[in-house]
């Protein structure tokens, strides 16, 4: 018990050294606790926030395990940031270090932006899990470890030399070792299961202990058991035994002696729920379709880690999206255009490997001049690179990778729920301006996972659309004149038979020409186009100070980690402004402006200075790269240390 | 009602009037070399539209990158002129988004079987309701006379200065090896036969394929001459019609009959006609032994439509698998899905 205690009020102290504060206890309940320790055997103490990891072989369920945690404690009023980490391989042999699956959440009482750096309680399924994750733990934080994924045959596996639960390599750490395989097995010794079904339900009693822990209550899991397993009555029983077996077992025994609490986060009320990027991508297309009144079409071709928007979609048929899983990547992005022009709000969705296929098709559609989403999941490159993990690598690619002048809007969402708004907002582009739009959404925004406010249907903006139908005066490349929109003309309509293609196209009459004045004239409006969609989108808003030492400019799923970063650094009382790019082409109209108030200019990114790139290209500030491409999300730690670093560097 | 469904409510569902073959001529100059055969094909196809009574805003062309795809652009319809290989990709998401419309593909031996093969066999498998026509001219002429996949063997071109090595493509075995449904095949200068081939496929539900031989007199003069020439011409050209025997040559003396499952020519002068092919366009194996005649030296090559089986097209099946959802799910509502399901509330 004392070890615990003394145990993580040490480790906070030594993490005001570190990066990021991990469980913080105010004064007052330090205090407290200590008085209370000798009184008390079990006790609840109160933590500000925490970071949780699970870890475990591939078939052991941790992405399970991690998202039910992840729910029931957003149902109950944390703020809360996943990071699901698991390997390529679908079934790596067992007990294998590449076979470790992990699931990462951080849950507070105040606004958490991160799954955090490294973790408080690591839960370690068997040996390759914990040689895997053991570098991601905090010096001083818990394992919570299955002895029994530590015989001989797991130590060799994962190239331990001697058993580290034994040999008391993990001294720096609290170790809490149970059997889980055997606590498991005797919670379900009398239903006469097959072993193997049994040893399936472990996971359960990780998950048990853990709510325990951390006081969640079990109802929502037993709920989502049920409804899971209703075909097979045994399994409910089984599953929920096993639960309630790992409550139980924090409850009674000896190791643990403390418990903690972590209070409702002050989120701002209404109706949430617990959202992944890439089904918040999905609702806000379907949004756009109710909204816009098009019929959605999706043409996809599955790649990691982009599929589950093509699955979350197929499940939605009753609001009449259609669906289609093409032969290839190309067909994908064809099939999406010829829906454009047969009058669909018209999707592609795909990960890096399948946007270069793409290619050639989006020049055609900056040619056809037709709406067309192209939603990029990034991954990590190149080639087929790290499937399943996260980059920032393709944002050059989005910009600039097409044959030719072929400019694209291109906006990209900060955070898991707001992928559903950057669906929306790409679809107000896309079917404004008569323009494919490419969203670069990643990995980590693609399966993490947050809380969000769900917005009242009435509350999104409808989103007008005009079909040509009058044939007196109509030219197919004529212009609106304030967007430089073409008319969106669609098969079915009498009189307005016209043809369109990828050959250049005659200004106003959209015939094929070779005239050069002609060529000159369409790419410079292509370009005007695209350009002019900086009049209708958020001017760039710093957050913090409007001028000063250090401006820090982020885009994508960098924004918790710069964030966290950012607030660390001012905590201190140094001024540290941000901002936040969604808008990567075209930019805010006030983007060099705001630039050029800050002495220095920090660009943390998950790719070698890409978006430096861009900004110094247009603005020829000196940006200052921050690159790591590990496969990860960028650390709050390292961001608020690059800070540091920039700030005292006086030049 | 979406906005696509209500815009078309008030559009006709049959033409305002009789069309003529220069209706469906587009304002475009036409510029293939002069002589080639895409004229031909242009011309029965402005000649066949008339007859379908489908108005003309109903109609879309499709094409890819060749010779062959300048089509859509000669053509008073909508259309679409697209990237190398993926028309029948473009058509088919065009057709699955909008049933209503009559979806023509144009194409050619490069753009539908190198470029975009593997489009092609899917659409086949699907069976899209899309018609396309493969015009096969055995070489690359847009890009100035490189073999093709249906390039025969031996064949000198610009890229095979000592002849092709590579072996082609039969396009009606591709076709029906991959599951099309309605299989065909017809010549430039078979003007009649080519309508009447052009009429079924616009008829059939689901995908249709018609291969249609057309003459590149620039890069390749010549490749089907001798079933072109008038010479030579009975005794190549197989003209097949369903629930009659296989009978071909000048004066009508030749049959085709099975030995095994190997055709042989029969002399009906000299055996008789006893126990000749009676061509059944529902007979698949017939097709596939039909489609082989081709590579068989000495055999006519079978013109008209080889097999045609109705079955549902993929985009019926889509929209019909949307209805019954709708109808078990009930239309879908925004606040429903947004609020459903595992939901908290916060309140201060
Ligand atoms: S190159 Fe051949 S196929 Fe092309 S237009 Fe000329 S003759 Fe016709």
């Amino acid at each position: 018990m004392l070890r615990l205690m003394v145990g993580l009020l040490v480790s906070e102290a030594q993490t005001d050294a570190q990066p990021e504060a991990l469980p913080t206890i105010s004064d007052r309940r330090k205090k407290e606790t200590i008085s209370q320790m000798a009184t008390m055997t079990k006790k609840t103490q109160e933590i500000e926030q925490v970071t949780l990891r699970f870890a475990g072989d591939s078939g052991d369920g941790m992405q399970l395990t991690g998202s039910q945690f992840a729910s029931t404690t957003a149902m109950i009023g944390n703020d809360i940031s996943t990071l699901p980490d698991y390997p390529a391989e679908i079934r790596a042999p067992v007990g294998t270090t590449y076979g470790v699956s992990g699931f990462q959440l951080r849950f507070g009482a105040s606004e958490v932006t991160t799954p955090g750096d490294v973790c408080d309680v690591l839960v370690a399924m068997n040996a390759a899990a914990l040689k895997v994750n053991l570098r991601s733990l905090r010096d001083g934080g818990m394992i919570i470890a299955n002895s029994g994924g530590f015989d001989d045959r797991n130590l060799k596996l994962s190239r331990y030399e001697s058993n580290p639960l034994e040999d008391g390599s993990l001294s720096r750490y609290q170790l809490h070792l149970m059997d889980i395989n055997k606590l498991t097995a005797s919670a379900l010794a009398d239903m006469n299961l097959n072993m193997k079904v049994a040893a399936r339900c472990k996971n359960f009693f990780a998950l048990g202990v853990t709510y325990w822990m951390f006081n969640r209550p079990l109802e929502p899991t037993i709920q989502w058991i049920r409804d899971k397993f209703k075909k097979t009555p045994e399994l409910v029983e089984a599953n929920t035994r096993v639960l309630h077996a790992g409550y139980a077992y924090g409850e009674t025994t000896e190791i643990f002696t403390v418990r903690y609490d972590v209070r409702p986060a002050k989120l701002s009320p209404g109706t949430y729920r617990f959202i992944t990027g890439n089904e918040a991508f999905a609702w806000g297309l379907i949004a756009a379709s109710v909204k816009s009144r098009l019929e959605l079409f999706l043409g996809s071709y599955p790649i990691t880690p982009a599929s589950t928007i093509l699955h979350e979609l197929a499940k939605h048929k009753h609001f009449g999206v259609k669906t289609f899983q093409a032969e290839d990547e190309i067909a994908a992005i064809t099939s999406a255009i010829g829906a454009s022009y047969g009058g669909s709000l018209a999707v592609t969705t795909t990960s890096g490997p399948g946007l270069a296929l793409k290619t050639e098709a989006m020049g055609l559609a900056v040619m056809l001049e037709l709406p067309l989403i192209i939603c990029d999941v990034q991954r990590g490159g190149p080639c087929t690179g790290l499937p399943t993990k996260t980059e920032q690598a393709d944002l050059l690619q989005a910009v600039y990778g097409r044959n030719s002048e072929a400019p694209i809007p291109v906006i990209a969402p900060a955070t898991p729920a707001e992928c559903f708004e950057m669906a929306f907002e790409a679809c107000r582009i896309a079917i404004k301006y008569m323009t494919p739009v490419l969203v670069l959404s990643d990995g980590y925004l693609a399966n993490g996972a947050e809380p969000w406010l769900v917005p009242a249907p009435e509350s999104l903006p409808t989103l007008p659309v005009r079909f040509r139908t009058e044939p007196q005066g109509f030219e197919p490349y004529s212009r609106d004149e304030q967007t430089l929109a073409r008319p969106w003309a669609i098969p079915g309509t009498p009189g307005l038979e016209h043809r369109v293609g990828g050959l250049e196209k005659q200004h106003i009459t959209g015939d094929v020409c070779y005239d050069p004045d002609n060529h000159d004239f369409m790419v410079k409006l292509r370009a005007e186009k695209v350009g002019r969609i900086a009049n209708d989108i958020p001017l760039a808003k710093v957050d913090g100070e409007e001028s000063g030492d250090i401006l820090v400019v982020g885009w994508g799923s960098t924004f918790g980690a710069i964030r966290a970063a950012v607030e660390k650094v001012r905590s201190t009382g140094v001024p540290v402004s941000h901002l936040h790019l969604r808008h990567l082409n075209p930019l805010p109209r006030n983007t060099g402006e705001v630039l050029s108030r800050f002495r220095k200019v920090l660009i943390p990114e998950i790719n070698l200075g890409q978006l430096s790139r861009i900004l110094r290209e247009r603005f020829l500030v000196p940006a200052i790269g921050l690159n790591r491409v590990e496969g990860l999300p960028l650390r709050t730690g390292d961001i608020e240390a690059k800070i540091l670093e920039v700030l005292s560097n006086g030049h | 009602m979406n906005l696509v469904v209500e815009t078309m409510n008030n559009a006709p569902a049959q033409p305002a009037q009789k069309y003529a073959q220069k209706d469906f001529q587009s304002d475009q100059d036409v510029r293939w070399c002069p002589g080639c055969g895409d004229y031909s094909i242009l011309a029965q196809v402005q000649r066949v539209l008339p007859d379908l009574n489908i108005p003309r805003e109903k109609l879309v062309w499709v094409s890819g990158i060749g010779c062959s795809s300048r089509f859509p652009y000669y053509v008073q319809t909508y259309g679409i002129h697209g990237i190398h290989g993926r028309a029948a990709a473009i058509a088919s998401g065009l057709k699955m988004a909008r049933p209503d419309l009559s979806v023509w593909v144009a194409t050619g031996d490069g753009d539908g079987m190198s470029i975009g093969g593997n489009h092609l066999i899917h659409v086949f498998r699907r069976n899209v309701g899309i018609k396309i026509l493969l015009f096969n001219n055995q070489i690359y002429g847009l890009t100035k006379g490189q073999f093709s996949p249906t390039s025969v063997e031996g064949q000198i071109t610009a890229s095979t200065p000592y002849g092709n090595i590579d072996h082609p493509f039969n396009p009606l075995l591709l076709a029906l090896g991959s599951g099309a449904g309605f299989v065909a095949r017809s010549v430039d200068r078979e003007p009649k036969n080519l309508q009447e081939v052009i009429r079924r496929a616009a008829a059939h539900r689901g995908t249709t394929f018609v291969e249609i031989y057309q003459n590149c007199n620039v890069f390749n003069d010549g490749a089907f001459s001798t079933m072109t020439d008038k010479e030579t011409h009975d005794d190549n050209v197989l003209v097949l019609e369903h629930g009659k025997p296989l009978i071909f040559g000048k004066d009508k003396k030749k049959g085709i009959r099975l030995n095994g499952f190997t055709p042989q020519l029969v002399d009906i002068g000299a055996d008789g006609d006893a126990g000749l092919i009676v061509h059944n366009e529902k007979d698949h194996m017939l097709a596939f032994i039909l489609a082989g005649l081709s590579s068989m030296p000495g055999m006519p090559r079978p013109i008209g439509v080889l097999y045609a089986v109705d079955r549902p097209a993929y985009e019926s099946d889509m929209v019909g698998q949307i209805e019954k959802v709708k109808q078990s799910r009930g239309e879908g509502e925004l606040a429903k899905l947004l609020q459903g399901g595992e939901t908290w509330q916060i309140e201060w």
